[in-house]
């Protein structure tokens, strides 16, 4: 007599049988695979966003260059205001590293929309005089119109920053404003300037004509100094350009690189991530405890099926395996599910934000993944106990 | 003198608690018989039944089936013979809700490892066989009592077991229904399938052709007709 054949269960009827769990309790399953979905859900998006944002502001980063360092006069020795030495611009044109120097100067004046608005209402507007080659130095774009250059910079004309336009409610080139007593001519509005916020707030007019016109024939007093370096070299050059502004006082000269800050901002993102990331998890846990739950539920109701099963020639592993199978396909749906959604709120929020979309791929990977082993582990229980059920008590206990 | 479909030697069981609840048991069947064993409640019928098939271990003695004894065998194994060897029709019926009434047949061959298409296929021929032909895609919800244990006891022959149990098959069923349901397990009979009808109703086990008779864990009568 040849030995009877073990027990066996295709791999197909083991999916099958795992869905089949699912299909006659729809509700309960559909639940807890939203649960599931929920939280991976989080996660994509948390990643998605948080690095599409991060990614727009390194872009930016990448084409402003790292390699823009300002000088400041700070606090002196003695505790009042500082101020930049004449030299210090010749002085650091000379450091061998530096590609570009351009100088501005704040003046003692105002800007108005005319001559009838009271001259203490300046809207937080700065008049500044500045080089022509101010705005390539600081990786700046003009709007409208045209920035200063050698020949407007020596008349009565002004380019205005972002903010500065604003406040003066103006936005086409060839209006006319009143700076200190006298009209100056609108020839130019900028775009923001990431690197170089204060002067978004200001009104610009070339050196000559401010020194004409508000110096009382002397060249303004350097406010704040902005130089490119080569960009290998940007840390050398830093460590140098306080005594080289001012060798009498180095202590009392503001280096600081502006690039800084939105490197900062991005990496300010990170403890954002964290947070989400930290609640997206806490979801995947609810949605992992409701799957565990569905699936203990699911044994004690099933016992009869169980006993059956055992008397039609499943193994111990054939009903651990089903109940198993049943918790990582609710767990899998609701990973594929959270992906999807995930993705489609990343790219929701890139439509409304303008920004680009970038999701690593890590993202709805790792989201899958973690769906797997959250199902993996919350099946796991339930399925060694199905597993244990003894089949004479599974079929006695009706 | 060929082998016995099921052979059981000196067998006991003492449940856990000291319940003696079979008491030496030496029982014989042999293929292509029909045999009923009856007893009042509590005689050990259920405890018989499990340890027949395989489902229980005795406490002690041998069980053969088919010339293998079980008692040998790992649990891996025994499964394996209860998938070929041995046929459930239960009281209850123990149909799986949510699936057709030929897919709860089929479920008789799922762990034999046999494609999906040839187990349909097979189950659609054993419903055929048990006059349910016309009911293949009804689920249990919307069958008779008398229609599910049909398809139960498809599922107990669709793979060809060497001997089937019934345990009460007709307890939940009306006189006449049950008289119908009786009547296909002995069409069965005589077409070759080895039977063992579990009971303490004494009429039905009058109308078997063999009576095995149970009491407090012991057989105390054996007659054929
Ligand atoms: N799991 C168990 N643990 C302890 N004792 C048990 C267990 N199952 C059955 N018994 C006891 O074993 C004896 C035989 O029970 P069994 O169910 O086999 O009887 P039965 O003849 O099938 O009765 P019925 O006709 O009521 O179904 C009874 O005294 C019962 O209480
Ligand atoms: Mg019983």
């Amino acid at each position: 007599m040849t030995p009877t054949p073990t027990s066996r269960l295709l791999p197909r009827d083991l999916l099958r049988l795992g869905a089949l769990g699912l299909r006659t309790r729809r509700m309960r399953a559909a639940l807890s695979v939203l649960g599931i979905a929920i939280g991976i859900a989080a996660l994509v998006a948390v990643v998605g966003i948080s690095e599409s944002s991060r990614s727009d502001l390194l872009n930016q980063l990448d084409s402003l260059g790292t390699n823009l360092l300002s000088v400041a006069p700070g606090q002196s020795f003695a505790g009042g205001e500082a101020t930049l030495p004449d030299t210090a611009r010749p002085m650091i044109g000379r450091i061998t590293p530096v590609r570009e120097v351009s100088e501005v100067a704040n003046l003692d004046t105002t800007v108005r929309r005319t001559d009838y608005v009271d001259e203490n209402e300046t809207g937080g507007i700065q008049v500044t005089a500045v080089e022509p080659g101010l705005l390539e130095t600081v990786s700046g774009t003009v709007a409208a119109g045209t920035f200063i250059t050698p020949a407007n910079g020596a008349f009565e004309s002004v380019v205005l920053g972002s903010v500065a336009a604003e406040r003066l409610g103006i936005t086409d080139v060839g209006t006319r404003v009143y700076i200190g007593n006298r009209w100056f001519t609108v020839v130019g509005i900028l775009e923001e300037l990431p690197l170089a916020g204060d002067l978004d707030r200001s009104a610009l007019v070339g050196f000559p004509a401010a020194t004409r016109h508000f110096g009382f024939g002397e060249r303004p007093d350097t406010s704040k100094i902005y130089l490119r370096t080569d960009p290998g070299q940007v840390n050398q050059v830093r460590d140098v350009l306080a005594a080289t502004a001012n060798p009498d006082d180095p202590s009392s000269v503001d280096v600081s690189r502006p690039s800084d800050v939105l490197e900062a901002r991005a990496a300010a993102d990170d403890a954002l991530t964290a947070l989400f990331l930290g609640l997206g998890l806490v979801a995947l846990l609810v949605g992992g405890i409701g799957v565990a739950n569905v699936m203990v539920i699911a044994v004690l109701e099933r016992r009869q099926e169980i006993g059956l099963r055992r008397a039609l020639g499943a193994t111990t592993r054939h009903v651990g395996g089903q109940f198993l199978t049943e918790s990582l396909i609710m767990a899998g749906l609701g990973g594929l599910l959270g992906v999807v959604l995930g993705i489609g709120v990343s790219v929701a929020y890139a439509a409304v934000s303008g920004s680009g979309i970038l999701i690593p791929a890590y993202a709805p990977l790792g989201g899958l993944v973690a769906a797997i082993g959250i199902g993996a582990v919350a099946g796991l229980y339930p399925a060694l106990r199905a597993a244990r059920l003894s089949p004479t008590d599974a079929l006695r206990g009706a | 003198m060929s082998t016995p479909t099921l052979e059981l030697r000196g067998v006991r069981k003492v449940y856990p608690g000291g319940v003696e609840a079979l008491r030496g048991i030496d029982l014989r069947i042999d293929r292509g018989e029909l045999t009923a064993i009856v007893g009042p409640s509590g005689s050990g019928k259920t405890t018989l039944l499990h340890v027949m098939s395989t489902l229980d271990r005795p406490s002690a003695g041998t069980v053969m089936v088919d010339g293998e004894d079980a008692s040998a065998l790992s649990e891996e194994r025994l499964a394996g013979l209860r998938s070929r060897r041995i046929g459930f029709v239960f009281q209850q019926f123990f149909l799986i809700d949510g699936i057709s009434a030929v897919e709860n047949v089929a479920t008789g061959l799922l762990y034999h490892g046999i494609p999906s298409g040839e187990r349909i296929a097979r189950a659609t021929e054993a419903l055929d066989h048990v006059g349910l032909g016309h009911r293949l895609d009804h689920v249990p919800a919307k069958l008779s009592g008398g229609e599910r244990q049909r398809v139960a006891i498809a599922r107990a022959i669709v793979g060809r077991p060497a001997i089937v149990f019934a345990d009460e098959p007709t307890g939940n069923l009306d006189s006449r229904v049950g008289t119908e349901v009786m009547g296909l397990l002995r069409t069965l009979n005589r077409e070759g399938t080895t039977m063992c009808v579990i009971t303490h109703d004494r009429d039905l086990a009058d109308s078997l052709p063999r009576r095995v008779q149970v009491r407090d864990g012991q057989i105390v009568g054996d007659r054929r007709s």
